[in-house]
Parts: structure tokens; C-alpha cells; sequence
């Protein structure tokens, strides 16, 4: 009953979308404010019907209802509740039921936070929304449906994949999404500026907010995934560049190009079509990503059930909506005036530049990712793409982007003077090549013309970003107008700087991993003791243990320095008893400045064991940075101005609204 | 008007690529050297000095496996490849690929080793000659050194049951 209650919610919500994409369309091109009023009470409707929905498939895993093929696909009566609940996900059709989810939910914020914007604009962003939802709920309800029966009922389930069993697996799918379709925000209210023929400074500022919250769920989402590679893949890598991996970078590539473009925009007036077609851009990739993922067109390490008939349903949703949203571009843009004029030397500049270096970055990974469907079509003579590809251009591109990072800030609008910006920033370039020179000595006690650029240029960012905070302090200042001042910086500096710092520290982290990280593959006896990196590891024993739904190896390693016993590491090796497959579960010892990684391989003659022995510094800083980054962007989103504006165009907003109806029925 | 199409007009370029992949299982690509005779080379051995030319898949049905150990679906792919070993039907020859020969050795001796021998190929140059675009991938070779049939991405077991080893059998029975 549960599951059917859950099948027929979804139909609802479809007819619901339905009405909220073609109502308010027809009334904001006639101006007929009652059917644009129908759009928020549809959206609302969309999201709680969504919300049944989802309550009820999760009711069926949590019940372990095995009459529902999904569950009985990806749940097990031995499955934690912790994983039967993010079992919800953990396959195709559930994770589209997420997507939808999303989707409706992020468009019920719009239909909360959109008070002071005019109505046409309201009505056209959420039917644009309405029609990506009638995309995704059509494709589930057609080809992919959660709730669908099996019978004869199976007595137990086979279990969820157990890759995705562990505890950063709950949270990574929804924090990602989050991000792919908060993106669809941005691209509504570019779609809905297009439509309505106004693309104006408001447009970008109302979708500035949107667009950096879906970014920072994005970052978040990103981390956890490269975070739960590391813990769990039990390689001791933190980035595969695997297509599915690169499929949530491309969005998040082309989205910070977007939230510094909408920047320009917003102040300058300046880059209207390019920043329109940026917010196109990001969530087209969103899109892509998923057809990548869902559709099998690629060999991934995340393999998922591939099904030609489903992919081909998203190509050819993604060929509507992208191709319709192009073109729309491709006629409207030609009309579209930016104004601000700016110098070569100007702030401007430097965003233009970190937007192509971002796109150049975004379609090299774009290249190599379906670089086996190029190939193919052509015959091409081969040249090899994998991760030395992609860590080569990668390195190669940013180096120009972290420059850029550090100077950036410091050019003023329009027209810079040279001098001044170098005046200012000799200093900070200074500190950086002391730090890039001194730091590896210190920490590491060696270093390389590698590690000194990589470790210059993130120090280069880091003193740029606390140095701009302090800028307009003069030497003179007490500390008393210093703290002053600081209260006085709006968040969104703030903001920026902590991002920018964040990189740095991101650099930095990399850096040191690759140049420094220590790796001992060899069979190990019990008793047996090696040393790595200045530390002992020494294997104590191998004991089997039982978990809830698989059995396990458990070695316990003790690791020591000069002596002292620092860390008792517990890699394990667990076969899930339902799907028979092993799984590597790591023993890390995390540490500010290092990681001490084990992993437990297999038996070697019935007397010793493969293990891996890892020393990682600083790879801790990897994360570190891309979670600054994030919380740079959320306190840039919650900025005082937005929410000021916001008031004082409340405000003016009745008057003006009422002037254009006069202009309109005149 | 002309630059402003350009983004339409790419992007349905790329979804004609896309439908085109959409009808072919990835993992089975067709290459231009099925039905050619393996590419000619020499490289040094993973396990010692002699050179390894394509003379070694002459005269029997063998298997050429491109892999690297920063190849993180080689390692997903590693306990199949021992256990098709384990079974003895054909020998398995690595192409160990742009990795590092200290890392590549050790990654054999703690996992096990299921290939006869191992050409490496430092710099990935024969892996152009062999068209791989990326590791993991799996080459059939006929007893005639005939290139017979190329899968890219980890073998599964399934592959290996209803696609490797039929297709062994049946180039065994083919005369020489």
C-alpha cells in the first residue's frame, strides 16, 4: 500500500509541475498576473507531494519491504538503519528521486526567498524549474520507477553495494546534488531573464546568492566524495580522475567562473551575455554528469546499471533543454548591451582571466573524460588519457590561476595603475618565495624546484587573502581602529578572503602529498617491525571479527615514534556476506601535519600479509582547504547586503510594479 | 549572430557523440587492429633483462593486459586476472604502462602475480603503437599473433565467463 501511496504521489507532483511550467509561462508572456500567481502555490504543491514520495520509499527500506524490487535490490534485513537510509540513494532510481527532491525543494526556497522580485521574473524562473522537474519525474516515472513491485516477493534482499557502506557515503550523494541542482537556480533566472528580454545588474544579483549557495554544497559534496575515496578505496589516493569524479568537477569548474562573473555583472554591468551563458553552461554540465553517470556510456570505477533506453531518454532530455537553452542564448544574446567599459590592466581582466582559465581547465577535463567516445567515432590516433593526463594539464593550468588569485583583488574596477598593485604586492610576492623556500626545509627537510613553486604560489594566496583584509589599515592605526575596521569588512570580503586562503592551503596540501608522501607495499609477518618516514609500524596480530552484515580480517598495527607508541591502527579486510565482495577499511591515523594510513592486503603463504604502509603529509589540508573554500562561499551568500537590497527594493517595489501596469494597460 | 551559435552548435555536436556512444557497450570499442597482427616493439621486461618483442605471442592463444598500479580500476580488475591465471587456459602477458618499475614489481610480489611476463613501457610509446587509451584494457591474441578481440575497462567475471573464455576456446580449436 505504502509503495503505491509513494507511486501515485509522483504522478501528482508531475501534473503539478506540469501546471507550473506552462501557467505561468503563458501568463507572464500575456501578463496575466492571476496565472503567473499560479506558479508558487504549484511549486509548493510539487516539493510536498515529493516529500510523500520520498517518505514512503524510505518507509519501505526502513520496513524491509522486499516486494519493492529497489529494495530488494540494494537493502538487506542486516543492513544497518544508518545505511538503509542512505540505501535510499544508493542506486539509480532512488537517486533520481533524490534529484527530484532537490530540485523541488530548491524551488520551493525560490518561491520563499523571491518576495521583493517582480512577478514576471518569479513566474518564469519557476517554471523553468517546473519544466527541468517534469524532465526528471517523467524519466523516473517511465523508465526508472522506485516504487515498482516484484513477485514472487524474495525473502531477503541482496544488499546494498557495500562501497557505499560507510558513514561519508550518507552525506556525500545529497550535499553533491544539492549542488548539481541548486545550479538550476542560477540557470531558471538566466532562462527567465532571456524569456522576459531584461537582462539587467538586478538579474545578477538576485541570482549572485543562489548561485554561490549551490556552489558551496557542491564544494562540500566534492570533498566528501574525494574524503570517502581516500577512506575507503584504501589506496591512499584522494583523486582517481574517474569520469564520475570529473562529471562533479566540470559543474563546479564552470560555477566558480559563474559566481565571479555574476560579480562583474552585478557591479559593472559588464560580461551580461558571457555570465548569462555561464549560468547555462554549469548546469548543462550538471545534466551531463548525470547522463554520463546513469547512462553507462563510460567505463567508471562508480560502475551503476547501464541501460541504453535510459540514457537515451536523458540525451534527449538534455538535447531540449540545453539545445532550447542555447539557442534562446544564441538569439537574444546579440541584444544584449554590457556597458562598463574597462581597461586591460583592471579587475576586470583578471576575472576574464580566471573565467578562461576555469573553462579551459573545465574542457580539457571535458576532453579527456569522453575522450574514448572521441576516439571512436573517428579512428583517431591514439594518444593515452588517465591520470597522468589529467594531473598534468590540471598542474600546468592552475599555476597562471593561483597568480591570477593573489591579484586579482587588489586591481581596482575599471582602470588599475600598475605601480600601485605592485607596490602593494611585492611584499606579499615576497612572502610567498620565503615560504615556498622555507617551508619544505622546516616541515620536511628537503624540498625541489616543484615543491617550491607549488608551495610559493599558496603561500602567495594565503598572504594575499589576510593582506587585503588589512589593506586600508594604515601603519599608524592602534590596535583599537584595527579591530575597527575589521568589524566594518561586509562579509562577502570575508568571504573571498577565507576562499582564497582556503586554496592556498589546498596548494599546499597537494603539494606536499605528492612530493613527500612515503609508500611501502610488503608482506609482513606478526611481530614483524619496518620502518618508513621516521616510523615503526609494527603488525601485532590478525584476528577475525564479525560485523552486523559481513565478517572481517582485523589487523592491528602499533605505530611508533622514537619509541612512543603514537597511534594502534586497525585496517581491516571485511567480505560482505550477501554480495561477496571484499572491502578495504583503512586504519589512518590523522594528524594536523601528517596521516599514517594502513591498509591490510591479502595472506602471503599462510604466515604473513600484504600490507600498504602510507606516511602522508599534510594531505589533511587537502580537505581543510576545500572546506574554507566552501565556508568563504556560505558567509559570501549570507552577505547583509543582499538582504538590504532586498528590503529596500520591497519597498520601492509596489510603486514601480504599479507604474509598469499603468504603462502596460495605457 | 555567428559567434553566439557557436555554444548550440558544439553542444550538438557533442550529443551526436553521445548517441553514437549510447549503442556501443563501452568496454567493447572497436579498434582498428582487431584483425591485424599485434604492432611491432621491443621493451625491456619488468622482470629482468631480455627484450619483449610481439615475437612472444607467436604459435599459442595468449592475453595482453595493460595495466599500472596508479590505475585504480587495474586493482579492482587484479583478482580476476589471478583467478583467469589460476585456471591455465591461456598465458597472460602485462603491458605494465607509464608506471614506475620499483612500484610495479612490489605492487606483483603483495598481490599476486598472474602474468607470465611483463613488457614496460616507461613512457607509454607502445601503448600508442596498441591504441590504449587508457588502463585497464585486455587484448585477445590468436596463435598466428592476430589481434582477435580488445576489451577496454576491468574485466569482470562476467566478461571473462561469457566473453574470454569461449572466445579462447574457440581460437585454440582454429588451426595455426
Amino acid at each position: 500500500m505504502i509503495p503505491e501511496i509513494g507511486h501515485f504521489a509522483l504522478i501528482i507532483a508531475l501534473c503539478l509541475a506540469l501546471v507550473q511550467t506552462i501557467v505561468p509561462l503563458l501568463g507572464a508572456q500575456t501578463n496575466t498576473s492571476q496565472w503567473m500567481a499560479v506558479a508558487k502555490p504549484a511549486a509548493r504543491g510539487q516539493f510536498l507531494f515529493i516529500i510523500i514520495a520520498f517518505i514512503c520509499l524510505a518507509y519501505s527500506f526502513v520496513k524491509n519491504d522486499f516486494s519493492v524490487f529497489y529494495v530488494a535490490n540494494n537493502s538487506n534485513s542486516a543492513l544497518p538503519l544508518q545505511y538503509k537510509i542512505s540505501a535510499i540513494w544508493g542506486a539509480h532510481e532512488g537517486s533520481l528521486l533524490l534529484w527530484s527532491l532537490m530540485l523541488s525543494g530548491w524551488t520551493f526556497a525560490v518561491t520563499i526567498f523571491s518576495r521583493s522580485l517582480p512577478n514576471d521574473m518569479v513566474a518564469r524562473v519557476l517554471a523553468v524549474m517546473g519544466f527541468v522537474s517534469i524532465g526528471f519525474l517523467l524519466f523516473m516515472l517511465l523508465t526508472s520507477n522506485p516504487f515498482e513491485r516484484i513477485f514472487p516477493m524474495p525473502l531477503e534482499g541482496k544488499d546494498l553495494n557495500p562501497l557505499l557502506q560507510d558513514p561519508g557515503l550518507v552525506i556525500h550523494p545529497p550535499m553533491l546534488y544539492m549542488g548539481y541542482v541548486g545550479f538550476s537556480v542560477a540557470f531558471a533566472f538566466a532562462i527567465a531573464a532571456l524569456l522576459g528580454g531584461k537582462l539587467d545588474s538586478a538579474w545578477a544579483r538576485w541570482s549572485r546568492p543562489w548561485a554561490t549557495f549551490a556552489w558551496v554544497f557542491l564544494t562540500i559534496g566534492i570533498t566528501l566524495g574525494s574524503w570517502w575515496a581516500y577512506h575507503e578505496l584504501g589506496w591512499g589516493g584522494w583523486w582517481f580522475w574517474d569520469p564520475v569524479e570529473n562529471a562533479s568537477f566540470m559543474p563546479w569548474l564552470v560555477g566558480t567562473a559563474l559566481i565571479h562573473s555574476l560579480a562583474v555583472t552585478e557591479k559593472r554591468a559588464s560580461f551580461k551575455s558571457w555570465t548569462v551563458l555561464l549560468a547555462i553552461l554549469a548546469f548543462s554540465l550538471s545534466l551531463l554528469g548525470t547522463f554520463l553517470v546513469r547512462s553507462g556510456i563510460l567505463v567508471s570505477v562508480h560502475a551503476f546499471a547501464t541501460d541504453p533506453a535510459r540514457g537515451l531518454y536523458i540525451l534527449i532530455f538534455l538535447a531540449i533543454v540545453i539545445g532550447g537553452s542555447l539557442l534562446l542564448f544564441a538569439l537574444r544574446a546579440p541584444y544584449i548591451k554590457s556597458i562598463g567599459h574597462f581597461d586591460l590592466f583592471s579587475r576586470e581582466t583578471a576575472l576574464l582571466l580566471n573565467n578562461v582559465l576555469l573553462l579551459v581547465v573545465m574542457f580539457t577535463i571535458l576532453f579527456g573524460t569522453l575522450y574514448p567516445l572521441f576516439i571512436d567515432a573517428f579512428d583517431m590516433p591514439s594518444l593515452s588519457v588517465g591520470k597522468p593526463y589529467f594531473d598534468l594539464v590540471f598542474s600546468v593550468l592552475m599555476l597562471p590561476l593561483l597568480l591570477v588569485i593573489g591579484v586579482g583583488p587588489f586591481m581596482r574596477w575599471k582602470k588599475a595603475t600598475m605601480k600601485d598593485v605592485f607596490k602593494k604586492l611585492s611584499k606579499i610576492a615576497i612572502v610567498g618565495l620565503v615560504i615556498g623556500i622555507a617551508f619544505p626545509y622546516i616541515v620536511a627537510g628537503k624540498t625541489s624546484i616543484l615543491v617550491a613553486i607549488g608551495i610559493s604560489l599558496g603561500g602567495w594566496s594565503m598572504a594575499a587573502a589576510i593582506y587585503y583584509l588589512f589593506k586600508n589599515t594604515s601603519r599608524t592605526d592602534s590596535g583599537a581602529n584595527i579591530l575597527q575596521h575589521l568589524k566594518k569588512i561586509p562579509r562577502a570580503t570575508y568571504g573571498m578572503s577565507i576562499a582564497h586562503f582556503g586554496i592556498g592551503i589546498f596548494v599546499v596540501g597537494v603539494t606536499f602529498v605528492s612530493a613527500f608522501e612515503q609508500v611501502k607495499e610488503i608482506p609482513m609477518q606478526v611481530g614483524q617491525k619496518i620502518e618508513m618516514a621516521g616510523y615503526m609500524f609494527e603488525l601485532g596480530g590478525v584476528e577475525d571479527i564479525q560485523g552486523p552484515n559481513y565478517s572481517s580480517k582485523q589487523a592491528t598495527v602499533n605505530v611508533y615514534k622514537n619509541d612512543r607508541l603514537v597511534a594502534k591502527l586497525l585496517p581491516e579486510k571485511r567480505t560482505y556476506l550477501v554480495q561477496k565482495s571484499p572491502m578495504t577499511e583503512a586504519g589512518i591515523d590523522t594528524g594536523f601535519l601528517r596521516d599514517v594510513y594502513v591498509a591490510l592486503g591479502e595472506e602471503i603463504d599462510g604466515n604473513a600479509w600484504g600490507m600498504r604502509l602510507y606516511y602522508k603529509p599534510f594531505i589533511q589540508w587537502i580537505w581543510m582547504g576545500a572546506l574554507l573554500m566552501a565556508f568563504g562561499g556560505l558567509l559570501a551568500a549570507f552577505d547583509r547586503r543582499y538582504r538590504l537590497k532586498l528590503k529596500r527594493e520591497k519597498q520601492s517595489a509596489v510603486p514601480s510594479s504599479r507604474k509598469q501596469r499603468l504603462a502596460v494597460t495605457s | 549572430m555567428l559567434k553566439y551559435l557557436l555554444p548550440v552548435v558544439l553542444f550538438f555536436v557533442l550529443v551526436g557523440f553521445l548517441f553514437v556512444g549510447l549503442y556501443k557497450d563501452p568496454s567493447e570499442v572497436s579498434s582498428p587492429l582487431i584483425g591485424k597482427s599485434t604492432p611491432q616493439f621491443s621493451l625491456p621486461r619488468l622482470e629482468g633483462s631480455r627484450i619483449f618483442t610481439q615475437d612472444e605471442f607467436q604459435g599459442k592463444v595468449s592475453l595482453l593486459n595493460v595495466w599500472a598500479t596508479w590505475c585504480y580500476a587495474c586493482h579492482q580488475e587484479h583478482p580476476i586476472l589471478l583467478d583467469l591465471a589460476d585456471r591455465k587456459v591461456a598465458p597472460i602477458y602485462g603491458l605494465n604502462y607509464k608506471d614506475i618499475a620499483a612500484e610495479a614489481k612490489q605492487y606483483l610480489i603483495n598481490y599476486g602475480n598472474p602474468y607470465i611476463a611483463n613488457a614496460f613501457d616507461e613512457n607509454g610509446r607502445v601503448g600508442i603503437e596498441w591504441g590504449v587509451y587508457g588502463a585497464p584494457e585486455t587484448f585477445l591474441i590468436d596463435k598466428n599473433g592476430i589481434i582477435r578481440y580488445k576489451h577496454i575497462g576491468p574485466l569482470t567475471n562476467d566478461n571473462v565467463e561469457n566473453i574470454i573464455l569461449p572466445l579462447i576456446q574457440q581460437l585454440q580449436n582454429e588451426a595455426s
